[in-house]
């Protein structure tokens, strides 16, 4: 315990932290590795970098941070939260590279004219954002919004935290640093590995740690190593981004339905928002699932048929993907509860059996 | 002659009418003809106001969701068989209501409705020529 010289603990997503030690050994081989990740997007020396991911026991504020200030990056050490603030730092000192999440990227994007800050304004042309899954489209939904590159992060404590698989320039999935991470995909109920090219449950071991070694860690997050190679030349393989977890799949009368299947769904109708929320409750015997979306406040105009239509579409583009015909409320743009770290957009209020 | 009304997009929610109508008082915009019109867990409100690309700049500015709509405002005689006088016209000319919605001018003694057509310019055109009389925005800015 003398050699350890950090502790951090994981997200908590499956409820209970765990608790992982570092040596000064390890610390370093991470901020090499989120070194690497920087590099491998382009960015460097020149630019300014503003992490607004959570600093203290979380690992993707620290992770980031070390990793930038190796690479050579200005960093802007701000932590989540305070949209107001954040968006006046980046006006302030021409921010070009953001660290964050999807969610909050979308929300901050929502907050720029109601701060008097035009795009126009800023210099950003990156973002890495990671901490929870998100869809392809919703990637591309925020390039758009934000005329900027998104570059998917992935990472979890139990093995140090971001850094583990990062996107290059190319943007066509995750190179996981292999010389560094075992990586496996397995069949989350045999154990099985899978092949190449099919989705499963991700496995690593770790082979460099001191502190808190792993073999075959198995992280429930779902995701296939992609086959062939990447035009920029990596041979460390890829991985897809995180379609979800093994714990996050719903049971909606007795239908298997994975909250990102839903969100690929929204997210492609250009008249949804930046925010939604999954609402499951129990409507006698039967389970009830409510879909909450926030309209994009360019999409109105001024017309009841035309939101009723609306949503009768997003209904049957669910029921179309998920099988279950859901609720859909829609609503104002920035009333659906936002999270400055990682969003928690399923709420089940069905009593557990 | 047709005015701008702006529509809001609101969700059913406890005081977000209170909400807009406050925020208009604070900037005093004063109301000159509204409607609400229900979904399940929406609605929108329609609003006369004087200035409402001001007023629409204002809403937006506080994130509340507006779209400027094109309506046409028309006297109706403030008794029996006023509105069926003008309603007559309107379906004479095949002219399409998507909604209207009255509203009283107490100097005139005469109604006021608002009305929301599919083609509101060809629809101003007709009625004039039909003697209905269409409200100018002067004359909606006076009341």
């Amino acid at each position: 315990m003398s050699r350890v010289v950090r502790i951090h603990t994981s997200s908590g997503t499956t409820g209970i932290p765990t608790v992982i030690h570092h040596t000064q050994a390890d610390l370093d081989a991470w901020t090499d590795l989120v070194a690497r990740s920087i590099t491998a997007t382009g960015a460097g020396k020149p630019d300014i970098f503003q992490n607004m991911m959570t600093y203290g026991m979380f690992t993707g504020g620290l992770g980031l941070h070390y990793g930038a200030e190796r690479v050579g990056m200005t960093v802007i050490p701000m932590g989540g939260g305070n949209t107001r603030r954040q968006i006046q730092i980046m006006k302030d000192f021409g921010t070009t590279v953001l660290h964050i999440t999807p969610s909050y990227m979308l929300h901050l994007h929502a907050m720029l004219a109601e701060c008097g800050v035009a795009l126009k304004d800023l210099r950003l042309s990156k973002a890495y954002l990671g901490a929870e899954p998100y869809s392809e489209d919703t990637r591309r939904k925020i390039e758009k919004l934000w005329k900027i590159d998104v570059y998917n992060s992935y990472g979890l404590s139990e093995m140090n935290g971001p850094g583990v698989a990062f996107e290059c320039v190319h943007k066509n999935g995750m190179h996981v640093w292999e010389d560094v991470y075992g990586v496996e995909v397995v069949d989350p109920l045999t154990g099985q590995a899978l092949e190449d090219g099919r989705q499963g449950e991700v496995v690593f071991t770790n082979l460099l740690r001191e502190a808190t070694p792993l073999l075959r860690y198995r992280t429930r997050d779902i995701a296939a190593i992609l086959k062939g190679s990447c035009p920029c030349g990596r041979t460390h393989r890829r991985i897809s981004r995180i379609a979800g977890r093994t714990d996050d799949m719903l049971i909606i009368n007795g239908v298997n339905v994975y909250p990102s299947q839903i969100e690929s769904v929204i997210m492609k109708i250009p008249e949804v928002g930046n925010n939604y929320q999954i609402f499951l409750e129990k409507n006698g015997a039967l389970d009830s699932l409510t879909v909450k979306v926030e309209i994009s406040s360019g999409m109105f105009k001024g017309d009841l048929a035309q939101i009723d239509r609306l949503k009768e579409r997003i209904r049957e583009s669910l029921r179309a993907s998920i099988i279950i015909s859901p609720r859909v409320e829609l609503h104002e743009p920035g009333s659906l509860p936002v999270f400055e770290g990682k969003a928690k957009r399923v709420v089940d209020e069905r009593v557990k059996i | 002659m047709t005015h701008i009304q702006l529509s809001v997009f609101l969700e059913n929610k406890k005081g977000r009418l209170y909400d807009v109508c406050s925020f208009l008082g604070e900037h005093k915009v004063n109301i000159r003809a509204l409607t609400v019109a229900e979904s399940d867990n929406f609605g929108v409100l329609r609003l006369l106001v004087k200035d409402p690309q001001r007023v629409a700049g204002l809403l937006k500015g506080n994130s509340f969701v507006v779209n400027e709509t094109e309506v046409v405002a028309l006297e109706v005689n403030d008794k029996p068989g006023g509105l069926a006088k003008v309603l007559g016209a309107i379906n004479k000319h095949h002219i399409n209501v998507e909604y209207m919605y009255g509203f009283v001018e107490p100097k005139a003694r005469k109604a006021m409705m608002v009305f929301r057509f599919d083609d509101p310019v060809a629809a101003v055109k007709a009625l004039k020529a039909d003697r209905i009389k269409v409200v100018s925005s002067k004359e909606l800015g006076s009341i």
